[in-house]
This record gives C-alpha cells, sequence and structure tokens, in this order.
C-alpha cells in the first residue's frame, strides 16, 4: 500500500497522464479512489486539463453483456482511431469491503492496445452502481486524452440510476427474456436511457422484446421532457449490432452538448458535489458523535438531525 | 464488521491485487477459489482469466495499479513465464509490486524463482488465510520503504 502521495502533490502525476503516460495515470487514478487528499487541491487544473471527453454510461442488469458490449464497442470505437478509456465497477461486499473485479476478463481483447486504459474500480460503499470518485477518475481519462470513456456500472437492478447523473449518454443494456411489457412501463433504469441495446440478440426472443420496449417506451408524454431512447439489437459476441449502437452514441454526443442537457447535468453535479460536502462538513460539527447516537436510539429524527449539524 | 458500517469510511483502503493465469493450462479453479477467498478476507481482487501472456498481466497490473499480483500456473512453464513477468513488470516502474507464484511448482524450481523476483511461491495445501497475512504483512512493508 501506498501513503499517498500528498506530500509530493499529484500535480506531477498529472503532467505524465496528460504526457500520454500509463504508470502516472494508474497512480492518479489511485489516489482520486482512495479520495487522497492531494486529489482536493489538484481537482481545479485537473478539469481544465479536461478535454470534454464523451462520456458514456453503460448499465443493465447482472448477465445482461454489459462488459461484453463495452469489450464490442472498445474495438469498435478503436476501428474508428479513438482512444478508449474504460472505468469499469463491481460491487465492493457491505461487510469486509472486498470485491470481485471481473469486467475486465471480458475486455482482454484489448490488454495490449496502448490506445485502451481499463480500470477496475470497486463501488465502495456506493449504492447507485457508481463509486463516489467514479466522476473524477473520468477527468483523469479525460485529461489523459481517453475519448469517449465508457463507464460500466455494477448490474443494476431497477433504479441505480445515478450513472445517468454521472454520463452525457445511457446506454441500458437489456437481455431478452428479462421480463414483460409491464417490467418496460415501470420507473427507473430504462427512465434514464439514451439508448437500449438488446442484447444477445442471437437468443430467440431478442427481436420480440425489442418491439416490445419500442412499443412501451415510444409512449412517453405528460410531463416527461426527454426524446423516447432508440432501441437497437446487438450481439456482443459476434459484433453485430455494435457499429449501430456506436453510430447512436456518436449522434448523441451532440444532443448532449445542448445548453439544456449540458444544465441538467450541471444541476445533478451540483446536488450531488453539495451533498458530499454537506456530509464532510457535518462529520466535522464537535455535536456530529452525540448527534448520531441520538438518532440511533430515535429520540431524534433524521432530518432534524441533518439540520443540528448543518445549522 | 456490520453491514450498515460503510466500508472504507476513514478505515484503511483495500489492498488491490491482480490475479492472473500466464500460460496455456485450463484450470482456474484454484485462481478463482483464491480470487473468492481475498475477497472475503478484504481484498480487492481483479481477476483477468485463462491463457494470459506476460505482457497482457503486466498491462493488466500497470493499469490496475496494483500492490499484489498473483500468479497461478500449473502447466509447468513457470521458469519461462514468470521472470518474464517480473522483468515486464520492472520494465514498467512497477519495482515495488509484490509479486507471488501458486500451482504446481517443484521445490527445486523455487530458489530460482525467488532470484529472479518472486517474492513468494504457495504450494497446494497452503490456506488462504496464510496467504492473506503474507499479503498484508509484506504490502505494508512495502509501503515504508
Amino acid at each position: 500500500m501506498t501513503t499517498g502521495e500528498a506530500d509530493a502533490g499529484l500535480a506531477p502525476l498529472l503532467a505524465g497522464a496528460r504526457d500520454g503516460q500509463r504508470r502516472p495515470l494508474a497512480r492518479l487514478l489511485t489516489a482520486i479512489e482512495n479520495a487522497d487528499p492531494g486529489v482536493r487541491e489538484l481537482l481545479p487544473q485537473l478539469f481544465r486539463a479536461s478535454r470534454a471527453a464523451h462520456l458514456v454510461g453503460v448499465t443493465g442488469p447482472p448477465g445482461s453483456g454489459k462488459s461484453t458490449l463495452a469489450n464490442a464497442l472498445i474495438a469498435e470505437f478503436r476501428r474508428r482511431g479513438r482512444r478508449v478509456g474504460v472505468i469499469a465497477v463491481d460491487p465492493s461486499s457491505p461487510y469486509t469491503a472486498g470485491a470481485i473485479l471481473g469486467d475486465r476478463i471480458r475486455m482482454m481483447d484489448h490488454a495490449a492496445d496502448r490506445d485502451v486504459f481499463v480500470r477496475s474500480m470497486a463501488s465502495r460503499g456506493e449504492l447507485g452502481g457508481v463509486s463516489a470518485t467514479t466522476w473524477i477518475a473520468a477527468a483523469a481519462l479525460d485529461a489523459a486524452g481517453y475519448d469517449p470513456i465508457l463507464v460500466e456500472t455494477v448490474g443494476a437492478g431497477q433504479s441505480e440510476v445515478e450513472v445517468a447523473r454521472l454520463a452525457e449518454t445511457t446506454v441500458v443494456v437489456e437481455a431478452p427474456e428479462m421480463g414483460d411489457e409491464v417490467q418496460a412501463i415501470k420507473a427507473g433504469l430504462l427512465e434514464v436511457a439514451d439508448v437500449v441495446a438488446v442484447n444477445k440478440g442471437d437468443r430467440p426472443g431478442a427481436t420480440q422484446a425489442a418491439r416490445q420496449l419500442r412499443a412501451m417506451l415510444s409512449t412517453a408524454g405528460g410531463r416527461v421532457q426527454r426524446q423516447p431512447p432508440r432501441i437497437l439489437v446487438t450481439t456482443a459476441t459476434t459484433g453485430d449490432g455494435v457499429a449501430a449502437l456506436a453510430d447512436e452514441i456518436e449522434r448523441q454526443r451532440s444532443a448532449a452538448r445542448s445548453p439544456e442537457h449540458a444544465r441538467r447535468r450541471a444541476e445533478n453535479q451540483l446536488g450531488r458535489a453539495v451533498a458530499d460536502e454537506a456530509t464532510r462538513r457535518a462529520r466535522r460539527h464537535p455535536a456530529w458523535g452525540q448527534t448520531l447516537e441520538a438518532l440511533a436510539r430515535r429520540d431524534i429524527d433524521p432530518l432534524s438531525a441533518a439540520e443540528r449539524l448543518l445549522g | 464488521m456490520s453491514v450498515e458500517q460503510p466500508p472504507g469510511q476513514g478505515s484503511e483502503r483495500p489492498i488491490r491485487v491482480l490475479i492472473a493465469k500466464p500460460g496455456l493450462d485450463g484450470h482456474d479453479r484454484g485462481a478463482k477459489v483464491l480470487a473468492r477467498g481475498l475477497r472475503d478476507e478484504g481484498f480487492e481482487v481483479i481477476y483477468t482469466g485463462l491463457r494470459q501472456t506476460p505482457e497482457m498481466v503486466a498491462d493488466a497490473a500497470e493499469q490496475e495499479d496494483v500492490d499484489v499480483v498473483g500468479l497461478s500456473i500449473l502447466s509447468g512453464a513457470h521458469m519461462a513465464l514468470l521472470p518474464r513477468v517480473v522483468a515486464l513488470l520492472r520494465e514498467r516502474g512497477m519495482d515495488d509490486v509484490l509479486v507471488c507464484a501458486g500451482g504446481i511448482i517443484p521445490d527445486a524450481d523455487i530458489g530460482p524463482l525467488k532470484q529472479a523476483g518472486i517474492d513468494e511461491v504457495f504450494g497446494p495445501g497452503t490456506s488462504i488465510g496464510q496467504i492473506a497475512r503474507y499479503f498484508r504483512e509484506h504490502v505494508r512493508a512495502r509501503s515504508s520503504t
């Protein structure tokens, strides 16, 4: 374990990463993941160094083929001459904090490609499908010249929609036979999709599943302000449909840069940053421990407790 | 630890371990059992699967910035492959990574492997607890030097 690189400062690592060196980038990502004190100091510089890479979230249920599809997308974007960054998040154990990070195994096709950088991250207690530091890690890959950056979430159930706050374009990966039409009209994961990939397209029922999703998701109205997502059928293992998916992701890139979209994303980012900062400050409050005890005894409700610590 | 206690907050960060199978043998049950066991010991384990070249292992270790590289090998090609992994890691500036091997490795080869930079060899019968303890002790030692 490294003791942290705060003393030397992280700026040399950022400089090395921008220079295209992989070791400094990897070390910088470690510092970010560990919330090394130097990271806070580096943030303004890191953001200036970012070149506004397209941030693409890849989410969906466990086993739907997110990693394999990410692998196929890497190949497609490499054919288009892009340098691809990947952050693959897998869950941490809530009991031991240990984790098996197994997404990389599906992406070993690109292990020797110097223009692909894959980093596995454990969710470390976050429940939204990505870790708290994922957005900073994405900025580091961006500064190092990777574009697009794919963020693969933990296997998501119905409501791990955090990735949609983080990413500019969200790809929801579904597999055939995952449920009936009612599943498609429930609120949650499918709602945040900019693109839906019905993967395992060679399985029976894939085109039918895509048709059902299309029928159910195309009718969005009422207070919904967003465009219904395109539904594409892909077979990640053979590459079928992957070029069309990459086309759609690139098409979404310009949509993602619209002022409304940018503002909505900024609002989400700011909300999250304010919540994180408020938590940090509250933890430093002298009454933190006492308030925590009071809440544990149910002497106080959680919101009043929060107001006491932030007021 | 109770489930309500979020991991990684204030506690020390998890040690990152790469478990890889260099070479051509197709038996990864041991590697998977070890990966699972280390998870339960609180490690973050990156598992890269079967049939890896030394270059693939070194590149993965570099990108993942791991503290430990664990190499499982049953094919008998350890004298050719394992020193090569060490050399490639050093080429990438990763001199401070702990490199350990497990699998079927004759006692007579252990000395030469250690000469070549393999830190420790764990043969059949080693418990996961022993391996976890070795990793914790030696990764810590690494940071203080």
